[in-house]
């Protein structure tokens, strides 16, 4: 914490002749189209990042954590600062600050899950700026809005040299703070499907406060049911449950075909426990974090059921 | 000196300034602008003390480049009240004696004001998670929920 404070005043504080000649090795772009954007990102020589909100990337930058020589804000591209509803569902566009997506009915009917994880991140000013494309992109094991997409089955489009490629929101990040994107690529929309009828997803998180803090695990859940009620598909992933958020297809698996009776909420939950692979910190040590992945997940479940239409 | 020149509108004014590409907002309003109601807590997203409204949305101007800001509409805690005359929430803030060392209340009434034009009639929980990212380390918070309740009963009956 020091450290991050020694650096912070020494980049603000040292005088405004230094601080301007540190800017002069920065460049600050806004392109109009994604072709330009990733053109830029492809010749960058040095480290470039891409700014939508900057709830992170500022962040990072004032600790001294990334020092960016290219900065492209892709606010400004067409499209990227709008949610659509196509004949196969909604794309959000990379740029959309979460806040937006809690005011779109349509979306938030559809996935109330996906909403709802979105909007637990940060204050009414962060949630002004963040997206959901800069949660998946950050790469923390703990970011709310990705168990909620993994569950949904969301897909990210992204657009590089080589041109555009559609892959599961779970094959970005690899690590913490690690994505699988390449040099040049941005992604620049989240796909969800549009929904079937009787369906229901929903995303909770444990924190030791009331809002305001980071998951220290989290679960997501996502069903369709048939018209008698019984589960038809359902998928379950978990945040700060191991490096990356986990996708845990055997979960999924036990809820097919039930009615959620309480033998298989059990089964849920122990699998889920089962499945975890958590780091012991001050925040939650691993039997805390197994635990309470199995109950977070059970009580998703319940509510993604009940909103499904189940009974 | 090289920079970004960028033209924005703040609190009604066409304003243009020259910034560093890794100036925040925060920055340009107090260094640049001499606009230093809003302020540094922590620099980092968390405090809310640097709360102004861009294109009427409430956001943390340190986590805000100055670049950003071409072709915006900001509002700014200088912009509230007019001439003389109080905004209803700095009025009641006063009244309540809803601050104390004050670093935290230009902030709050921007976070205030956005919470009150989006849900004029908010309840007290609204209000509360609605200012959860502004922090004040000297009321305990219950005087501000309590003015911000009055300024909403005031501004209904204007």
């Amino acid at each position: 914490m020091h450290e991050r404070d020694g650096h912070y005043k020494q980049t603000l504080y040292n005088g405004r002749s230094d601080y301007d000649h540190q800017g002069e090795t920065m460049r600050y772009i806004r392109p109009l189209s994604i072709e330009d954007a990733v053109g830029e990102l492809a010749k960058a020589v040095g480290p470039a990042a891409i700014l939508a909100g900057g709830s992170d990337l500022l962040v990072r930058m004032k600790g001294g954590f990334i020092e960016p020589e290219l900065i492209v804000d892709i606010k400004r591209i067409s499209g990227l600062a709008d949610i659509t509803q196509t004949a196969d569902g909604f794309r959000i566009g990379a740029a959309v600050p979460c806040a937006v997506l809690g005011e779109n009915k349509a979306l938030r009917k559809a996935w109330p899950g996906v909403v709802e994880a979105a909007n637990l991140i940060g204050s009414k000013q962060v949630q002004g700026r963040c997206t959901i494309t800069g949660n998946l992109c950050n790469a923390s094991p703990a970011a709310d809005s990705v168990p909620a997409l993994v569950a949904a089955g969301a897909k990210a489009v992204i657009a590089g040299p080589s041109g555009r490629r559609t892959i599961a929101v779970e094959a970005v990040p690899t690590g913490p703070g690690r994505t699988s994107l390449a040099k040049g690529e941005i992604i620049e929309a989240i796909l969800l499907d549009k929904r079937p009828e009787h369906a229901g997803d929903a995303y909770l998180r444990f924190i030791p406060r009331t809002e305001m803090d980071i998951a220290v695990v989290s679960a997501g859940v996502n069903l369709t049911l048939d018209e008698k009620g019984a589960i038809k598909t359902a998928r379950v992933a978990l945040g700060a449950a191991a490096p990356t958020v986990l996708l845990v297809e055997e979960a999924g698996q036990v809820l097919i075909g039930s009615k959620l009776d309480e033998a298989t909420l059990e089964r849920l939950a122990k699998i889920c426990a089962g499945a975890c692979r958590p780091i012991d910190d001050k925040r939650g040590t691993i039997e805390f974090r197994r635990k309470v992945a199995g109950v977070l997940a059970r009580r998703a479940a319940e509510t993604a059921y009940k909103r499904a239409g189940g009974k | 000196m090289a920079g970004v020149a960028v033209s924005t509108t703040i609190n009604g004014d066409a304003v243009e300034y020259l910034c560093q590409p890794d100036e925040t907002l925060l920055d340009v309003l107090r260094d640049r602008l001499g606009l230093t109601g809003a302020k540094e807590g922590c620099g980092t997203g968390d405090c809310g003390a640097c709360s102004v409204i861009v294109d009427g949305r409430l956001v943390c101007s340190c986590l805000v480049l100055g670049a950003e800001a071409e072709g915006r509409k900001i509002e700014t805690i200088e912009g509230m009240a007019h001439g003389d005359q109080l905004h209803p929430l700095q009025q009641k803030f006063l009244e309540h004696a809803a601050l104390q060392c004050g670093i935290c209340t230009p902030g709050f009434l921007i976070a205030a004001k956005d919470l009150l034009e989006k849900n004029p009639s908010p309840t007290e929980e609204e209000i509360r998670f609605g200012l959860a990212g502004n922090l004040c380390r000297c009321t305990g918070y219950d005087k501000i929920v309590r003015a911000v309740q009055d300024a909403a009963q005031v501004m209904k009956g204007a």
